[in-house]
């Protein structure tokens, strides 16, 4: 029996990411055997601390989060080529906003794979010719005169991504867009760990709409 | 061998990750594309979409650069070309590096050139990141289960749900926007930059509808991303000046 296509994407999409994980395990491997430099556990382990516990804890987070919007194929290729909220998840709901079909259909699935994918290899692309024009193009990217434009990434994308959202669903939205403001005003360090607050933010959101759901009005 | 974070043999590697993460984007991307013709999907929207999201990606992805140009600083160029391709997010390279030098009591203002250290924080950044790449193959098919459950059971609150978890992530980041502004009007400049690439896609949604400008559709999100980064680049100087 032929497998169906949601089961075929499955096994290539496990097939690629062990494959990943491989390769990401061999690059520290590669330095530590050619420059024989083995750290010793307790340097890792030391640095691990400082980082594991959040990290590990925001991943186990963000692929519960986003798997759904991202589809079958896109989450396997989003978790490996990574910066999956500034990057693979907007670009996963523009695409399939702009061709008006939902996540989770035979469509989506399509859209978000190709709008993943895409931005994958733009990225990559762009940071290899990057690296390679980078005496020529450091200034220009350091200069005061563009320093605005990319600290202020994250309002252009999610000003833009937002406001279609949230127009479309504001009875919904409004509870925790409201929370998360004054909850930022209280707490500004919070900025640093805004992928821990992503999932607080769409408890509220699914809280808001059981209730309104449940009372009709959604 | 000699060690230097600038060696070829680190360039090589890096080389060798990129092909790897292309040649996954370009296997997933093709099969995608088949499998539209297949369901005799509208091709040309299908292209609309590889044209607008490569369009869109444009902007983060320089900011990855400059992500990657920050921590060559200390590690050279090709580790973090590596961990920003795959995986990686400065948000959490930085902390990762940072971290390392502090346990191993050095300072991350010049270029490591002690090969342990530096194999030190490679292994940090790696295993760091992980848990997010292993969990996706164990715990995928699980999840889309008990959603098709939940949609099964009930469609329209399967939509509201999937609808309220980005509702969470928009709401995060909008919130976020608003953490500098105590501290007068420098920390408004991000929420007036919000503001501006909402204002920039309502008036593209409006284009859109009222005069039937449908090609926008695609690329509205790209168009008022940059409009709010050029925005940003007039208000900040005339703000702080």
């Amino acid at each position: 029996m032929k497998r169906s296509y949601e089961e075929q994407t499955h096994f290539w999409g496990k097939l690629w990411t062990w494959t990943a994980v491989f390769v990401i395990l061999s690059v520290p491997v590669i330095i530590c055997v050619a420059y024989d430099c083995w750290p010793g556990f307790t340097p890792v382990l030391k640095g691990l601390l400082g980082v594991a516990p959040i990290f590990w804890t925001v991943g186990a987070i963000e692929v519960v989060t986003f798997t759904p919007m991202l589809g079958t194929a896109g989450s396997y290729l989003s978790f490996v080529t990574g910066n999956v909220t500034s990057l693979k998840v907007p670009s996963a709901l523009n695409a399939m906003e702009s061709a008006k079909v939902k996540p989770g259909t035979e469509e989506g699935e399509v859209y978000s794979t190709i709008a993943i994918a895409t931005s994958s290899i733009v990225t990559a692309v762009i940071i290899a010719v990057g690296v390679f024009l980078l005496a020529q193009l450091t200034p220009i990217l350091n200069s005061p005169v563009l320093k605005p434009a990319f600290d202020n990434i994250l309002p252009a994308l999610f000003g833009g991504l937002g406001v279609v959202y949230i127009s479309k669903n504001w009875k919904i939205a409004v509870t925790p867009v409201v929370f998360m403001v004054i909850l930022f005003l209280l707490v500004p360090s919070l900025a640093g760990s805004v992928g821990v607050l992503v999932p607080v933010g769409a408890l509220i959101s699914i809280g808001v709409a059981r209730i309104l759901y449940k009372k009709g009005i959604v | 061998m000699n060690f230097s974070p600038n060696s070829t043999l680190l360039f090589v590697v890096a080389g060798g990750v990129i092909i790897f993460v292309l040649a996954q984007s370009f296997f997933f991307l093709i099969r995608a594309y088949r499998r539209a013709k297949e369901l005799g999907m509208d091709m040309k929207q299908v292209r609309k979409t590889i044209w607008s999201s490569a369009l869109f990606t444009i902007a983060p992805a320089v900011s990855i650069l400059l992500g990657v140009i920050t921590l060559s600083k200390f590690l050279g160029l090709p580790l973090p070309w590596i961990r920003m391709s795959v995986i990686g997010a400065i948000t959490y390279e930085l902390p990762a590096a940072t971290s390392t030098a502090k346990a191993l009591g050095i300072s991350l203002s010049e270029t490591i050139t002690d090969p342990r250290i530096y194999s030190a924080i490679a292994w940090v950044m790696t295993l760091g990141i992980l848990p997010s790449i292993i969990l996706v193959p164990l715990l995928l098919k699980k999840i889309q289960k008990g959603l098709l459950k939940m949609k099964n059971k009930d469609a329209k609150w399967g939509d509201l749900f999937s609808t309220s978890l980005f509702l969470g992530m928009i709401a995060a980041f909008s919130g976020m926007v608003f953490a500098d502004v105590r501290n007068g009007l420098e920390g408004w400049i991000p929420v007036f930059v919000l503001l501006c690439s909402a204002v920039v896609m309502g008036v593209c949604g409006l284009l859109i509808k009222k005069c039937k400008m449908k090609w926008l559709e695609n690329y509205a999100l790209p168009i008022s991303m940059l409009a709010a980064m050029i925005f940003a680049m007039v208000i900040t100087p005339a703000i702080l000046g």
